[in-house]
């Protein structure tokens, strides 16, 4: 166990450190002087060069990477230009918002999804098993962002129930903080509630046909004793593990959630910073969100070996 | 799935039917993979056909027929500008399908050749799966994003942004099914009869790994048409005035109250098209990967 854990911690660096060069290397493939393109052409050369010792791109590339990665290691993302403040510091104030969003939407799909895969599996070939079927190929088909709009469209402009856009934060007004959040985290988890829903009824029917599962039955346990105790444990194996990657895929998702409610997370600060140019601001964007990805995928790794004795002596 | 005293199961002996027949005339019997291709040959049709189907240009604005709503002369409607909303989810129908095959042909390639290399020489693997697993690290819109922002906002940009976001699943894939070949008897019989090396990965491992390919192929056309549509939608995609079904959602959102015909269809434009390719890729996975169906 200790060495399972260790071993997946180990193989977390290299990846991190791709992680690293990636998110430090796309700035440079900027076509031309990555100065002159983030002050604009009326600068003047004093400016100019002071960007560029400020950035250090006077130095070779190895040399700006290991003071970049260092900087970045300390906390250190370094300036946003536009909004002239420290890039950490911007993405930080922004991160809760677009946390409670992916979180409440995990959340959301995980409720939706398990359940209905679980009951269409169980009855399979039934109406039942159809409706959600078919809503699920709709959830996987329909984008995000448009599903937000015909939700507000409805639910904000005609009936008037929920708001259209805004945020409160969950820990200073809870309940006005969810009913802000209730389209959003709708619109952006739907689709990953169908992709749940598809996989629990492929997995849930894989393990139905078991022998295990035809032992438990023959010796008279109730159904839904089989189902609960027996299949679904098993069941869940490759459910859990898609969580991580749900969450990768909904963080990334907020982005455009976040536009279409007007929501301040830090998808429209990075959409912001990229329409301004503001490189350092995309690229601790681009770093930030996918460390948090690597340490969820690492925590659920583990929690999984936890569950699931046969991966530890892998 | 079929009846082995049919006389189509009896007629699929050997030397009768050749196995892309046999694999053809299944798809048709799915019903659900029939309606995906079905869809997918309108959304050709409209892309292919979009000046001959309509006689409005999409770039053309008339004042005096500014946010008409869905009539015979405009059958979709018209926008802020007057542009006719059918002719721009008809051109937008084009860059979608452009930018969804590219990204797939793309993805299939550098799956191809990563996934063939890592899989059958050990000494790569490492290295290269890291590489893949890094990118995967990356959200896909935000990564997206973020190319998009460096590269500048051109139609091959998007191309190559959602390539690079959509390839490493692509890779996994195919090295998977490397692995699981390699070890089979047959890879060894060939082997023995002193084949090289690039005869055993071209002639004898690729043909099998093309089942899942063909399937994931298909996703990733999804995928990069559902990814473009949004990467438009913030901004981030083909540059105005060019039609594409996510900026004409995005430039329709503020008129949603009085005009909700202009986001309504290029949504429908882009939910139909995805509907199209995801069940043609579940038909498919039935078809050609009897393991993976449900």
């Amino acid at each position: 166990m200790i060495l399972y854990v260790l071993r997946r911690l180990l193989g977390v660096v290299p990846v991190l450190a791709l992680v690293a060069i990636t998110s430090f290397l796309l700035v440079y493939l900027v076509p031309g002087d990555p100065a002159m393109v983030m002050l604009g052409s009326d600068a003047t050369p004093e400016q100019l060069q002071m960007l560029r010792t400020q950035m250090g791109l006077d130095r070779s590339l190895p040399e700006q990477f290991v003071l970049w990665a260092g900087q970045a290691l300390r906390g250190n993302l370094g300036e946003s230009f536009f909004l002239g403040r420290p890039v950490t510091q911007a993405l930080l104030e922004r991160l809760p918002a677009t946390m409670q969003l992916a979180v409440l939407s995990l959340f959301f799909s995980l409720l939706i999804g398990i359940p209905t895969g679980i009951v269409a599996a169980v009855r399979q070939n039934s109406w039942w098993d159809q409706v959600v079927m078919v809503t699920a190929m709709g959830g996987i088909s329909i984008p995000s962002f448009w599903l937000g709009l015909a939700l507000i469209l409805l639910f904000s402009v005609q009936l008037g129930w929920l708001p259209s856009g805004g945020y409160v934060p969950l820990w200073e007004d809870f309940g006005r903080g969810l009913q802000v959040l209730v389209l959003p985290s709708i619109s952006l988890g739907f689709m990953q509630a169908a992709l749940i829903a598809r996989m629990t009824r492929s997995s849930m029917l894989e393990v139905l046909r078991q022998d295990y599962v035809r032992t438990a039955r023959a010796k008279g346990l109730a159904g839904s004793r089989v189902i609960l105790r027996h299949a679904l444990k098993n069941a869940m194996i490759p459910v859990i593990t898609t969580i991580g990657t749900a969450f990768g895929v909904l963080l990334g998702g907020a982005v455009i959630v976040e536009i279409v409610f007007t929501y301040p997370g830090l998808g429209r600060l990075v959409v912001l910073a990229v329409q301004r140019r503001d490189y350092p601001l995309v690229q601790g964007a681009l770093l930030m969100t996918s460390v948090i990805y690597v340490a969820v995928n690492l925590a659920v790794d583990m929690l999984y070996s936890v569950f699931d004795p046969r991966i530890k002596y892998e | 799935m079929s009846d082995p005293l049919s006389p189509s199961a009896k007629s699929s002996r050997i030397g009768e039917e050749s196995p892309a027949r046999q694999m053809i005339r299944r798809l048709g019997r799915n019903r659900l993979a029939v309606t995906g291709f079905l869809l997918l040959l309108l959304v050709l049709v409209a892309a292919l056909f979009a000046e001959l189907l309509t006689a409005y240009d999409p770039l053309t604005m008339t004042v005096s027929e500014r946010m008409k709503s869905p009539s015979l002369t405009h059958l979709m409607g018209t926008d802020n500008f007057g542009r006719d909303i059918f002719s721009r989810v008809l051109h937008g129908a084009r860059l979608s399908l452009q930018v969804g095959a590219a990204v797939m042909l793309l993805t299939v390639a550098v799956g191809v050749l990563f996934g063939l290399l890592s899989g059958y020489y050990p000494r790569v693997d490492g290295p290269i799966m890291r590489v893949m697993d890094a990118m995967m690290a990356f959200p896909a819109i935000l990564f997206g994003i973020a190319i998009m922002a460096v590269l500048g906002p051109k139609t091959v940009n998007v191309v190559i942004a959602l390539s690079v976001v959509y390839a490493p699943r692509t890779v996994r894939i195919v090295r998977a099914s490397v692995l699981a070949i390699k070890q089979l008897d047959y890879v060894e019989a060939v082997r023995a009869q002193a084949a090289g090396h690039l005869r055993i990965l071209f002639r004898h491992i690729l043909p099998n790994c093309l089942s899942p390919l063909v399937v994931q192929a298909t996703f990733n056309f999804a995928y990069a048409v559902l990814a473009e549509a949004s990467l438009s939608f913030v901004g981030a995609g083909a540059p105005p005035p060019t039609p594409s079904w996510g900026n004409i959602l995005s430039e329709g959102r503020i008129y949603m109250q009085n005009a909700p015909w202009i986001t309504i269809f290029p949504g429908i434009a882009i939910a139909l098209t995805v509907l199209g390719l995801n069940l043609a890729g579940d038909g498919l996975r039935d078809v050609l990967d009897p393991r993976m169906k449900t």
